[in-house]
């Protein structure tokens, strides 16, 4: 005898089932995530585990409730442009400049306040004040510190041209912060100089890697001996192993290896809750976050009296003045570059 | 079994030839008496040509026609943003010569990764199905898991395990061998993307083989011919609908996947699109690149509609209640047992182990157990509610083209499928923009999620039912409405309860996918509705393995469960 309704009764059953075992979850998150006046709305295109804890520490101290929303900075920004008018987001929190510079361009960043952008030095915020840093970043060359030291490495990026590191380069073309060095590269060296640095390294049978740590851990294994990165990928490493087969080689004296990028943010054109979107970029920008900025993630505090952690190279050590970061916002020229070179 | 029908004799059962043992005799004999049941076959054997093509019922083509409409938006929003470049700019990015190498890359991996996966999983399917293979009901759950892996998670694993100076190599360094062949490029991506999409063919062919009809086989081998040549002339061409079927589901996963080629670092399709959204949010190159993509996909579609033909593939009885002799393997018993040994060490064991080893490695470094009911609640919520929404729109979808065929049921079928081969980041900003632009009430609301893995899945859910539905005799349905049944109680007495075994594999496979999808749940969940999988993207895009440990294994676990209680019910029937 066939049953013909037990399979859509089960079907119901187990919808129910499952929509009630939600639902427990969602009386507590739902008032505040509908609604204008539900609260503030962040895009992070920074990571939870980082940015978590920063934003329970916002929260107790304004007593605003934040809900944030997690993602990759650059799908995140093309969500934003996306959503249009209607975009729910109160505050941008990205992880480069480019991503920021593209809202920017679009329209769809406010301008902050003079207080806000005084906390920061030139350089390390948008020109026309739309968004500012919130942590910087060097990009450094990682070496393998079993089969070199510091004085076997070149003192400028460009030297990596010589034959001598054929076969021992990593790098990561698709990575947004090694795109926005070549940017960088174009800015100082000009169309041509930035073309012969990336044909010579190409030369170079350069690995190619997704992303920064998996060139990190491309350097430590000694599959290659040396790869570009940004600076705070190590110190992880070094946290979970002191002896991890890695360090960092900083590029000081204007060069463009040693670009500084940052992490940063800005309040949108659709905000509906500018003033708390407001105070937590003023927070963000405070000695509390800045500190934790520094301690958790190893990157260097951009306002004024907070101090790297040890090891960690701060503002003076780094090129500051030679690139304006408002000159990065070229990537589809260093994109077509790369391209028309048959590296992405 | 309870027609009175059944004690009638058919005219022709004297006339079969003696079949090999008494009990298969038996099992002939009522074979053969259950084909000249009256009230459930067809007045003309239903031949090879026949297929009932009506109008349409109203209500059903008004539903096919909503459910395309629905997975057209991406194509749509592509269109949009296309047409932003203008028309020379975009045929410019079509053609140019990285667009070209692209498709040809990527093109070689669908291929290659296709016929590996059906290679595995037609023999799996058999040897689990119809032979006495040792442990069979272990094995019938266990080759189905590997589905249950996501890419990014398989994809790491194996770096871990077999990359340069991976597990593997730690293992071998004593021995001397100071490098393992790279796992990077085409053959790391081809490895990892059949070893975690086969199943997609092996769940589908498992449903047909079990949905074969015995008799013809019987007929066959009582007609003289050898095993083998029954299994070829006899057994495969039936199970042809189904092998395509899962074919096109690893064809348009590979086309469409992100999380094995970026790490195993293999240039393609998708990772070029990933390239222009990440590297300069250039959303209109992007789409241009993207409705290439659904070129090949058209192609694809087409190839597969060709290769299947049409043709009947149902019994010419009904009921199904009798389960197929299954063929001892003599010798060859234990070296199948130790391919499939084999097949379940890599595709299991190996990323399973890895994971394992995050996690202890996490313990030993003081990480803390990170894992919520709300995180499993949330995943499992929202992978339900998703496969049952697919099932739900794939139905009309499925009837449509199968039972009335035409252009109607084509084009609807074929709408279905654009989502599927699109990267899902793709898929979810054309949700964005027509989410927040048209229907901003239920944006980034538990709606939108559902509806997002109703466009991007749709395809699987549709594949196990149009499959099983091809094995029901339209004769049954045209039976129940001469005895006066509605059409819906027809559909609810009669289709439903025979093409309950695709509904079911179709929901499973959709929850499973559900659970490990990412783009789309990290754009379009409800804010602050974290699960399983964004977690685990969460803790591995910033190298935290230890973190992703134990999300990812209970998100391997979970999604196994209804898997497994689904395959071992369709064993045990």
């Amino acid at each position: 005898m066939q049953r013909p309704w037990k399979l859509p009764t089960m079907i119901l059953v187990a919808g129910l089932l499952a929509s009630a075992c939600g639902s427990d979850d969602e009386g507590s998150t739902d008032p505040t995530t509908d609604g204008p006046d539900a609260g503030l709305v962040v895009y992070s295109g920074r990571n939870e585990d980082l940015v978590g804890p920063l934003i329970e520490m916002f929260e107790e101290a304004s007593g605003i409730t934040v809900e944030v929303r997690y993602g990759d900075t650059a799908e995140m920004a093309a969500q934003i442009l996306e959503e249009g008018d209607n975009s729910p987001a109160d505050v941008f929190f990205g992880q480069d400049a480019g991503a920021l510079g593209a809202l920017a361009t679009e329209g769809r960043l406010q301008e902050l306040s003079e207080t806000q952008l005084g906390l920061v030095g030139d350089g390390l915020k948008d020109d026309a004040g739309r968004w500012v840093g919130t942590s910087a970043r060097a990009r450094v060359a990682v070496y393998n510190n079993e089969e070199l030291t510091e004085a076997d490495l070149p003192d400028s990026i460009l030297d990596f041209v010589e034959p001598e590191w054929k076969g021992r380069i990593g790098w990561a073309p698709t990575n947004g912060s090694f795109q926005a060095f070549v940017t960088a590269l174009r800015v100082i060296e000009g169309e041509d100089g930035a073309r012969a640095w990336l044909e010579g390294i190409q030369a170079n049978d350069p690995l190619v890697l997704d992303n920064n740590v998996a060139t990190v851990e491309a350097v430590a294994a000694g599959e290659i001996s040396v790869g570009f990165v940004n600076h705070y990928y190590l110190y992880q490493f070094l946290a979970e192993d002191p002896d991890y087969a890695a360090s960092n080689k900083l590029f000081s004296g204007g060069d463009a290896g040693g670009l500084v990028n940052v992490a940063g943010a800005g309040v949108l054109d659709t905000a509906t809750n500018v003033d708390e979107a407001n105070e937590l970029i003023d927070f963000l920008l405070s000695e509390e976050a800045q500190t934790y900025f520094a301690e958790e993630t190893y990157e260097i505090p951009v306002a004024d009296g907070v101090e790297p952690v040890e090891g960690v190279p701060t503002l003076d050590d780094v090129t500051l003045a030679t690139v304006d970061l408002n000159k990065l916002d070229d990537l589809a020229g260093t994109l077509a570059l790369l391209t028309d070179l048959g590296i992405v | 079994m309870t027609s009175p029908a059944r004690w009638r004799c058919s005219p022709t059962w004297g006339s079969s030839d003696p079949p090999d043992s008494p009990a298969d005799r038996r099992a002939g004999i009522l074979a053969v008496m259950e084909i000249v049941t009256p009230a459930r076959r067809g007045a003309d054997h239903a031949g090879p040509t026949r297929r009932a093509r009506r109008r349409p019922a109203p209500g059903l083509a008004l539903g096919g026609l909503v459910v395309a409409a629905v997975a057209l938006l991406p194509l749509g929003y592509l269109l949009i943003r296309s047409s932003e470049v203008g028309l020379d700019r975009a045929l410019d990015i079509a053609t140019s010569e990285r667009t070209r190498g692209l498709l040809w890359r990527t093109g070689l991996l669908a291929v290659s990764v296709t016929a590996a996966a059906a290679a595995i999983a037609v023999p799996v399917a058999w040897l689990t199905v119809r032979t006495d293979l040792p442990l069979r009901r272990f094995w019938v759950v266990a080759t189905a898991l590997p589905l249950a892996i996501p890419t990014y998670v398989g994809g790491y694993a194996f770096i871990g395990a077999v990359g340069p100076r991976g597990i593997l190599q730690g293992w071998l360094a004593p021995l001397g061998v100071e490098s393992l062949p790279s796992l990077y490029g085409f053959w790391g991506a081809w490895l990892v993307l059949t070893l975690f999409t086969y199943p997609y063919v092996l769940l589908t062919v498992r449903s047909a083989v079990r949905g074969l009809d015995p008799s013809l086989e019987e007929a066959s081998r009582t007609l003289g011919q050898g095993r083998w040549t029954t299994l070829r002339r006899v057994v495969l061409p039936q199970l042809r609908p189904s092998i395509l079927a899962g074919s096109l589901l690893v064809a348009l996963y590979t086309l469409s996947d992100f999380g094995a080629v970026s790490m195993l670092r293999f240039d393609s399709f998708t990772r070029a699109i990933f390239v222009q959204y990440r590297a300069s949010l250039d959303r209109s190159t992007a789409a241009v690149l993207g409705l290439v993509l659904v070129a090949v996909t058209l192609v694809v579609l087409g190839g597969e509609s060709a290769a299947r033909r049409s043709g009947s593939y149902h019994r010419l009885h009904a009921g199904g209640s009798r389960r197929a002799s299954v063929s001892p393997l003599g010798r060859w018993r234990w070296p199948a047992f130790g391919l499939l040994c084999g097949l379940l060490a890599v595709a299991l064991v190996v990323p399973l182990a890895v994971v394992g080893t995050w996690f202890l490695r996490g313990l030993d470094a003081g990480e803390p157990i990170r894992l919520t009911t709300t995180l499993v609640g949330n995943s499992l919520r929202a992978a339900a509610v998703g496969a049952l929404a697919s099932v739900a729109a794939a139905w009309p979808v499925a009837v449509l083209a199968v039972r009335r065929g035409g252009r109607l049921g084509r084009l609807v079928e074929g709408a279905c499928w654009v989502g599927h081969s699109l990267p899902g980041v793709v898929v979810a900003l054309s949700l964005v923009f027509f989410g927040a632009r048209v229907v901003p009430s239920i944006y980034q609301t538990h709606w939108m999620l559902t509806l997002a893995y109703v466009v991007l899945f749709l395809p699987q859910a549709l594949g196990a039912i149009r499959s099983s539905l091809l094995q029901i005799s339209p004769s049954l349905e045209e039976a129940s409405r001469l005895l006066g049944r509605g059409s819906f109680a027809t559909t609810f007495r009669v289709v439903l309860p025979l093409a309950r075994s695709g509904l079911l594999a179709g929901a499973a496979l959709v929850f499973l996918t559900c659970m490990k999808e990412l783009p789309a749940t990290l754009l379009l969940a409800p804010t602050g509705y974290p699960t399983l999988a964004t977690q685990v993207w969460s803790a591995t895009s910033e190298a935290f393995f230890a973190r992703a440990a134990l999300p990812a294994l209970a998100l391997v676990l979970l999604s196994s469960i209804p898997m497994a209680i689904l395959v071992l019910r369709e064993t045990d029937r």
